[in-house]
């Protein structure tokens, strides 16, 4: 449905240095889905989503919507944002300060090109604040809302000219943690329901995990790895995906040998290693393994621990965060993380065991960093 | 609810087919504000190099002006003048100004609020009325204070003698300090305590803290404070014709008037001495901006209020309170109340028992029936609504191109609707002079004339205020709106211009008061029909009708202070809510 092409957007920043934001972006979105563009702040996704708005103008690639080109560096094409028809939410919210919510709401639809009569615009926009829950607070002064009011209020607003796009920039960010996981749950439920093509920016992992059906994860400007959630998380590609999305242990080796199954054997600080996932690399290349806490397994003996990819280490620290328990695990000199339920009991300086499953654990060419 | 509708395939690629209202709206703020900054500075250029043209001898291009001016002592010694003039006003203010500031922000001097509040009322006096009451005060014959003092310690001599240049700098100085004290206001509020905090916390004592660390956060401030006092007091008009000029002692901005206002009118030699006093205050206010710009590193913009140390002063706080009602009562009161004397009187008499048996209303019968008063009151009101309401559009578009895009050129823009700042109002209202005779589009004589040169003298100001307003409107309220799919203008006036509306508000009463109060700009360009209330007070002023005059000054005051109230309930009522934003 959206389909985004070799785009290139630069902008010139504050100390005069031209700044390439966007490069070489390509992706596509089928329609009704929600497709996530993840990565730190300064990676470019904002800017990425903002060129799709028309708020930035690239300097080379195209947008087309529906196979209608929307921006096209070769064709000399640019849809100016307000004939582009995308609802748009605003990390900001930019809820108009000196309107009521009604009014908020309703303003799309009294300034688009499409005329509507006064009562199709009340009902609308009625049907569109009661499908957020504000329908009560309509008159109320938009200023008077509550953080988490404002985003719906700003989502509601974005829907309410039925927009064949919907953008929303971190729409989550500015609301206290326990809000953030209620709202996170409504947005995914509107969009499943209402089927709307959207994009999402975020530098927040859990959130591109919760809702995603396309997750692509940018680096200065580019797109580094781009698949659905499952795969970003358990096959990242490279050191950053992995590091990036979620938490996880980073351990040189060298590679040893191959199995007759086609694992591999990676010699490392805490011994050797069997990787399932095979990586195109001969023996003797430095790789990088990345094991998540969560897939390490701890025992108090050897027996309990099984017989493949078993390692033994001293407790070095415990941290109790209440749902989990973080075991720090010294092996020689390499220090581990697992993570494990809080029922665990080895004091610290005691001997642990741990296992990590082959298929749980990844090499990365050292190289692709 | 179904939001997806089916025609989503209709997306044309579609270009503006008629001209867009963003470009006419735009181009036309870009050339009228290029217009009235260049065209009088290029015409007051030229006719420098000019002789007058007399009858039937036509303008012939000469140095003579410049040689004129600049080859006698007597410019030399006008120039002194002038400096010293300048210097010492800005320094009486800047005392007077700093103290009240420091008082009302960092000492805990009982009634702070209510002298903040009663600061404004200085700014609504006219500064012709403030020098007249001043005359009545202190001349040596007949000045109020020199008689009170006479009678009291039985003096020989007169006390104080207004006729001096110490007399110009104190009532210029007294006149300006609100404006000192505002400016040093926000720069002890834009401190943030904090930093004072961590130096006493690191061991320095208050005196090293004081010198290194509070003395250095405000030197920019205190700078760009001198600096912006200085360029005013130079540009002073009323003091320097009403004081100095009958004793001889010349300015420049009452050379130049004086050069006018012979027979023949000497426009080319105004023109060069308003070259000279061009250079000399464009060197100021560019030293002004560029301490301003760099002092940015060392005050906090971020918006969030900081508390500022208040002082426990102790029964000092008296003392502090005391300064405040002196103050009060020179700037204010005996002013005010000299002048509602004298308006009650049938000829001048300095107060006295005896004088107060002969109470009198004439003077107030005299003014409402004078026949010129009621074109000046409806010229007056229509220059400064027309002129306020047309700074504030023109500067809200200006302001948006400079602030929120990111055309090429837009700090030239941003200069050139700043440039005004420059003229002094008498230099202003002798290049319109020169265009309106030079160019004949029929517009010297009328209030046309005038209402563009208020315009251009009080465009930087409205600029000021638009500007702040401006760069608090986050950028995302506006491209929100471009995402409701609505065009540039239904974006500008139904979100930029209300969110823009408490700033606009406050810039539009300011320049509604000092179009008012103008007279410098006013006095070279009126005409028989079109006299402002301001020239009226300078004419009766000239003809020696003192009580008259004072009758009129006191209607005047009241009545600005009714319009100022006014408009402030108005502003205050329509006003938008102080937002998050």
């Amino acid at each position: 449905m959206l389909n985004v092409q070799g785009l290139n957007t630069e902008y010139v920043d504050g100390n005069n240095v031209r700044v390439r934001a966007a490069r070489d972006v390509t992706f596509d979105v089928p329609e009704g889905k929600l497709f996530t563009l993840l990565g730190p702040s300064g990676c470019g996704k904002t800017t990425t989503l903002r060129s799709i708005a028309g708020l930035e103008r690239p300097v080379g690639g195209s947008i087309t919507v529906n196979g209608v080109t929307i921006f096209g560096a070769n064709s000399n094409t640019f849809v100016p944002p307000n004939k582009r028809q995308f609802g748009m939410v605003f990390q900001s919210y930019a809820i108009w300060p000196h309107m009521s919510v009604f009014r908020n709401c309703s303003f799309p639809l009294e300034v688009g090109t499409k005329k509507f009569s006064k009562r199709e615009i009340e009902e609308r926009v009625m049907r569109v604040l009661a499908a957020v829950g504000l329908d009560h607070v309509a008159e109320r002064d938009a200023t008077k809302m509550s953080g988490g009011q404002q985003q719906r209020l700003a989502l509601a607003r974005a829907l309410v000219m039925e927009p064949k796009l919907l953008l929303l920039d971190e729409p989550l960010s500015n609301l206290d943690a326990k809000l953030r996981d209620k709202m996170r749950f409504e947005l995914k439920r509107m969009q499943r329901e209402l089927r709307l093509t959207t994009i999402y920016v975020t530098h927040d992992q859990e959130e591109a995990l919760a809702l995603s059906h396309e997750i692509a994860v940018m680096r200065e400007g580019r797109i580094v790895q781009k698949a659905p959630p499952r795969e970003i998380y358990d096959l990242p590609n490279s050191r950053f995906v992995a590091d990036f999305v979620g938490n996880t242990n980073f351990i040189e080796g060298t590679v040893r040998g191959h199995e007759p199954d086609g694992h591999l054997i990676v010699d490392s600080p805490i011994g050797a290693v069997t990787v399932a996932n095979p990586v195109a690399c001969a023996v003797g290349d430095k790789v990088t393994l990345s094991m998540r806490p969560e897939n390490l397994m701890v025992y108090e003996t050897r027996e309990a621990a099984g017989a493949a990819n078993v390692f033994e280490g001293k407790v070095f620290t415990k941290v109790f965060l209440g749902e989990t328990l973080d075991f720090q695990i010294k092996v020689n000199e390499q220090v581990v993380l697992a993570r494990v339920h809080p029922a665990h009991k080895t004091p610290v300086g005691g001997t642990i065991f741990f296992s990590v499953d082959p298929q749980r654990c990844i090499a990365l060419r050292t190289d692709a960093a | 609810m179904e939001l997806t509708s089916d025609d989503a395939v209709d997306l044309p690629a579609r270009r503006s087919r008629r001209l867009d209202s963003k470009w006419l709206i735009i181009g036309g703020a870009v050339l009228i504000s290029s217009v009235l900054a260049l065209i009088p500075l290029c015409f007051l250029l030229w006719q420098s190099f000019f002789t007058p043209q007399v009858a039937d001898v036509p303008a012939a291009f000469t140095f003579g002006n410049y040689r004129i001016a600049y080859g006698s002592t007597q410019t030399l010694r006008t120039l002194g003048n002038s400096l010293r003039f300048a210097t010492g006003a800005a320094l009486v203010s800047f005392f007077i100004g700093t103290l009240l500031a420091w008082i009302n922000e960092r000492t805990n001097t009982p009634f702070r609020k209510f002298f903040f509040a009663i600061t404004i009322v200085p700014l609504i006096i006219p500064g012709i009325l403030f020098t007249i009451s001043w005359i009545f005060l202190a001349s040596p014959r007949i000045g109020a204070l020199n008689v009170a003092f006479k009678s009291l310690f039985g003096l020989s001599r007169p006390l104080f003698n207004i006729y001096s240049m110490g007399g110009m700098v104190w009532v210029d100085g007294l006149h300006y300090s609100t404006m000192a004290f505002l400016l040093m206001s926000a720069a002890f509020r834009g401190m943030d305590p904090s930093l004072e905090e961590s130096s006493l916390m690191s061991g320095a004592g208050i005196a090293r803290t004081l010198w290194r660390i509070t003395f250095r956060l405000a030197l920019p401030a205190v700078v760009s404070t001198l600096l912006i006092l200085f360029v005013r007091a130079l540009e002073s008009f009323e003091v320097p014709a009403l004081i100095g000029l009958p004793v001889k002692l010349q300015v420049l901005t009452s050379s130049i008037y004086e050069a006018i206002n012979q027979y023949p009118s000497q426009i080319g030699l105004a023109s060069s001495y308003s070259v000279l006093l061009l250079v000399i205050t464009s060197i100021g206010l560019y030293l002004q901006s560029r301490v301003a710009s760099g002092g940015g590193k060392y005050t906090t913009t971020t918006g969030k209020g900081f508390r500022p140390r208040e002082m426990d002063i102790g029964a000092w706080r008296f003392v502090t309170a005391g300064i405040y009602v002196v103050y009060f009562l020179l700037i204010v009161v005996l002013p005010l109340a000299v002048l509602i004397w004298s308006s009650l009187q049938k000829y001048y008499r300095s107060p006295s028992l005896a004088a107060a048996h002969h109470l009198t209303l004439d003077a107030y019968r005299y003014i409402i029936h004078l026949p010129v008063l009621r074109h000046a009151v409806v010229n007056s009101l229509v220059l400064s609504f027309s002129c306020a309401t047309a700074v504030m559009l023109l500067s809200a578009v200006i302001c948006w191109i400079v602030v929120k895009t990111k055309l090429p050129g837009r700090w030239l823009l941003d200069n050139l609707a700043s440039l005004p700042l420059v003229f002094p109002g008498l230099v202003l209202g002798l290049s319109f002079m020169i265009v309106g005779l030079k160019v004949d589009i029929g517009i010297y004589g009328t209030l046309w004339i005038l209402l563009l040169a208020y315009i251009t003298r009080f465009l930087p100001y409205g600029m000021r205020y638009t500007n702040t307003s401006m760069i608090q409107i986050h950028k995302e309220l506006e491209e929100s709106a471009a995402m409701s799919c609505a065009s540039w203008s239904a974006a500008f006036f139904r979100i930029v211009l209300p969110l823009l509306k408490p700033g606009l508000m406050a810039g539009w009463i300011y320049v509604l008061i000092v179009s008012v109060r103008e007279l410098s700009s006013s006095i070279l360009l009126y005409s028989p029909g079109s006299e402002t209330v301001s020239i009226v007070i300078w004419e009766l002023w000239q003809n020696g009708q003192y009580v008259e005059l004072s009758a009129l000054s006191v209607m005047l005051i009241f009545a600005l202070i009714v319009l100022v109230s006014l408009a402030q309930y108005i502003g205050g009522k329509f006003g938008v809510k102080a937002s998050r934003h």
